[in-house]
């Protein structure tokens, strides 16, 4: 059986060219980017050469760039190295629908005597800038806010968030994992602070991430004990990654075309079959400002684990907000954020597709569903037959 | 990913005696569609008082549509006093086990059951009504199946419990009161609760006692009311009067008078001093989702 890979969004393929790219700095050039010898050197230049192609894709200078070992260290560093460097402010402004890597930062920050106030979002997802207006103050240190929903999808007009809160002088922090690769930036003309990204969400491998730091902005160093990475995050570099997240970021700049028109209409395809072919479902989250590759569809009374484990036996792979799939007892805190009755949080389905989709697995995907649902809906104590 | 037995993912993928019986002798049905599982469960009964016939519907995970439809197979054939005594435990055995956090779909099928024989010894009259106290609000579940759950299954911490019957997987508000049932059946097997108290009863400084207050609310009654998208802001302490403020979800919520006095005003009166009441602050009432400087 062949797998459906539909789960983009928890982590992807690593690409050929990205695998081929690494392989000699494994075995064979393992060299130390910092040692004196010629053996060491030449990765050095192939180190620069990736934070190059990183920046490229940014639109950023490659002196901008920090290599890090994940996103969730990104957002880590970026919190508290600003924290850190403003020691007198004491609040921090963030959303309710975050990621855990920075929402459970925050909320610890609270016990450490800070004020940390989480934007709540509308039905579909969005925030309300006139809130975060209201709340931006003289004790404000950091704004962070994530470009693009990993649930749903839902991207935030974080430009415009970026010129808000720097405005009053404040750093602006924004968790960029998701839209890296599907959306251009150019952080060169933004006013963004601090971006954290992901290794694995763009076809680089696990264990590799970037955390682009504007210049003039206030850090503190968040490793010490040597002078990688501009003496702000010491340790001997992960050479291949780093190698592999460089060519990771030149696909993505090249298939930055494929990705919002091929991929885009494979989206569209897989959720308007499902809408059409299901009924009782409903998408979650703003359709009009969404990342290209996902979807986020709820199947109202029936359960987000079932439907994985069925759609599981015909190799589809993708991901729910179910309490169940999390070992919690509650749904998905994003798709209660935007107050989506517990009857369709339950229920709840993200599909999320790369460059490495085809139209055969969508449309055998929109086929196999109706199935899946109308089973699990006959066993349903609340659908009445 | 889940692991789950061959037994478990066969029951899952060819649930036995799907479906509802018309003029069953008892019907019960338990749980919800906001608690993410739910089952009803029917039977039919032979001249020999013997289950008959046995079906189900069940709306949840995998381990919920299998545990109900072992239960069926395991009631057919016995007599009503004969299936009460089905435990959860027997449940999750016949399927090899259940992983720790789905323990509680296995209690649901018991409580169906239970139901289904009352609703039938009251001629229909009888639905699943919750007896006693209720510990945990936000699933619902009460002081008497928490108990059963910790003497059936011999369970001894607060995390077990919740995986049993899902009581304290909500806010956390009533940690305090299942560790005490569980002191209760445990008996002398438990020793005093963990939770690291402050020391209470000397005399504190206002400083100290403000300090406390606002250490209380981090630690004990923020987590609480965070679970449910609210927060809650210190905003002056005078001698015994705690003033706050609510955030977020709490600002709009109903239960806000509930929250008040059973969850911040009891944790304050546990960890601080006895003496101590809380009002709500009267400008951010009005005022939701206002910082307040």
């Amino acid at each position: 059986m062949n797998t459906i890979y539909f789960d983009n969004n928890a982590t992807t393929k690593v690409a050929e060219e990205v695998f081929e790219a690494m392989r000699p700095y494994l075995c064979d050039l393992y060299g130390n980017p910092s040692s004196m010898h010629t053996f060491g050197g030449q990765v050095g230049i192939k180190v620069r050469e990736a934070r190059q192609r990183v920046a490229d894709l940014l639109g950023c200078d490659p002196g901008e760039v920090i290599f890090t070992s994940c996103g969730t260290e990104s957002d880590s560093a970026a919190i508290h190295g600003t924290l850190v460097a403003v020691p007198h402010k004491h609040k921090v402004i963030t959303t309710r629908v975050e990621h855990p890597a920075v929402l459970a930062v925050c909320r610890e920050l609270e016990s450490h005597g800070y004020t940390v106030i989480e934007l709540g979002v509308d039905k579909q997802g969005r925030l309300d800038l006139g809130e975060l207006e209201d709340q931006l103050d003289d004790d404000t240190a950091l704004v962070t806010i994530m470009s693009a929903n990993n649930e749903t999808g839902v991207i935030f007009p974080i430009e415009e968030i970026a010129e808000r809160v720097t405005d009053r002088g404040i750093t602006f922090h924004t968790d960029a994992v998701q839209i890296v690769g599907k959306v251009p930036l150019n952080l060169s003309k933004s006013r963004i602070n601090l971006l954290s990204l992901s290794g694995h969400k763009l076809h680089a491998p696990k264990g590799v991430g970037v955390l682009y730091v504007k210049k003039g902005t206030r850090i503190a160093p968040f490793l010490l004990g040597g002078h990688q990475e501009g003496g702000r995050r010491a340790g001997t570099e992960n050479v291949p990654g780093i190698v592999g997240l460089g060519q990771a970021c030149k696909l993505a700049a090249e298939g930055m075309e494929d990705e919002n028109t091929r991929v885009k209409a494979l989206r569209d395809k897989l959720e308007r079959g499902i809408l059409k072919s299901c009924p009782d479902s409903r998408v979650n989250g703003d359709v009009e400002h969404r990342l290209p590759n996902t979807t986020n569809i709820s199947f109202e009374y029936i359960e987000g684990e079932a439907i994985l484990l069925l759609l599981d036996r015909y190799g589809i792979c993708a991901s729910s907000g179910s309490a169940c799939t999390s070992g919690s007892l509650e749904p998905s805190h994003v798709l209660r954020a935007m107050g989506v009755p517990f009857t369709a949080a339950h229920g709840s389905i993200r599909f999320s597709l790369s460059r490495y989709n085809t139209e055969q697995e969508v449309d055998l995907t929109i086929e196999k569903m109706p199935e899946i649902i109308t089973r699990l809906r006959e066993l349903s104590p609340f659908v009445t037959t | 990913m889940w692991e789950y037995t061959d037994k478990v993912r066969d029951h899952f993928f060819n649930p036995r005696n799907v479906g509802e019986i018309e003029e069953a002798d008892g019907v019960g049905e338990v749980g919800s569609l906001a608690c993410g599982d739910a089952l009803k469960l029917m039977f039919k009964l032979d001249e020999n008082g013997r289950i008959a016939e046995a079906k189900f519907k069940t709306f949840g995970c995998a381990s919920a549509i299998a545990t109900s439809s072992v239960l069926t197979e395991l009631i057919k054939g016995k007599t009503l006093e004969e299936a009460l005594n089905v435990t959860n435990k027997d449940i999750a055995d016949y399927l090899g086990g259940l992983p720790e956090q789905k323990m509680h779909c296995s209690v649901m099928g018991r409580e169906a059951l239970e139901a289904a024989v009352a609703n039938y010894r009251t001629g229909g009259q009888e639905k699943h009504e919750l007896e006693g106290k209720i510990v945990c609000t936000c699933f619902g579940v009460t002081e008497e199946e928490i108990v059963r759950v910790v003497r059936e299954n011999n369970l001894t911490t607060v995390e077990q419990v919740t995986n049993y019957c899902k009581a304290g997987g909500g806010c956390g508000g009533c940690h305090g009161e299942i560790e005490k049932l569980i002191a209760q059946v445990q008996g002398e097997k438990i020793k005093a609760p963990p939770a690291p108290a402050p020391p209470k009863g000397k005399k504190l400084t206002n400083i100290q006692k403000i300090q406390l207050v606002q250490q209380t609310i981090n630690e004990q009654i923020r987590p609480a009311l965070r679970a449910h998208g609210g927060n809650i802001e210190l905003i002056d302490v005078e001698g015994d009067k705690v003033i706050v403020a609510f955030r977020g979800m709490c600002a709009q919520c109903k239960l806000a008078e509930f929250t008040m006095k059973d969850v911040v005003e009891a944790k304050l009166r546990e960890f601080v001093s006895d003496d101590l009441y809380v009002e709500e602050d009267g400008d951010s009432a009005q005022e939701e989702h206002q910082h307040r400087e």
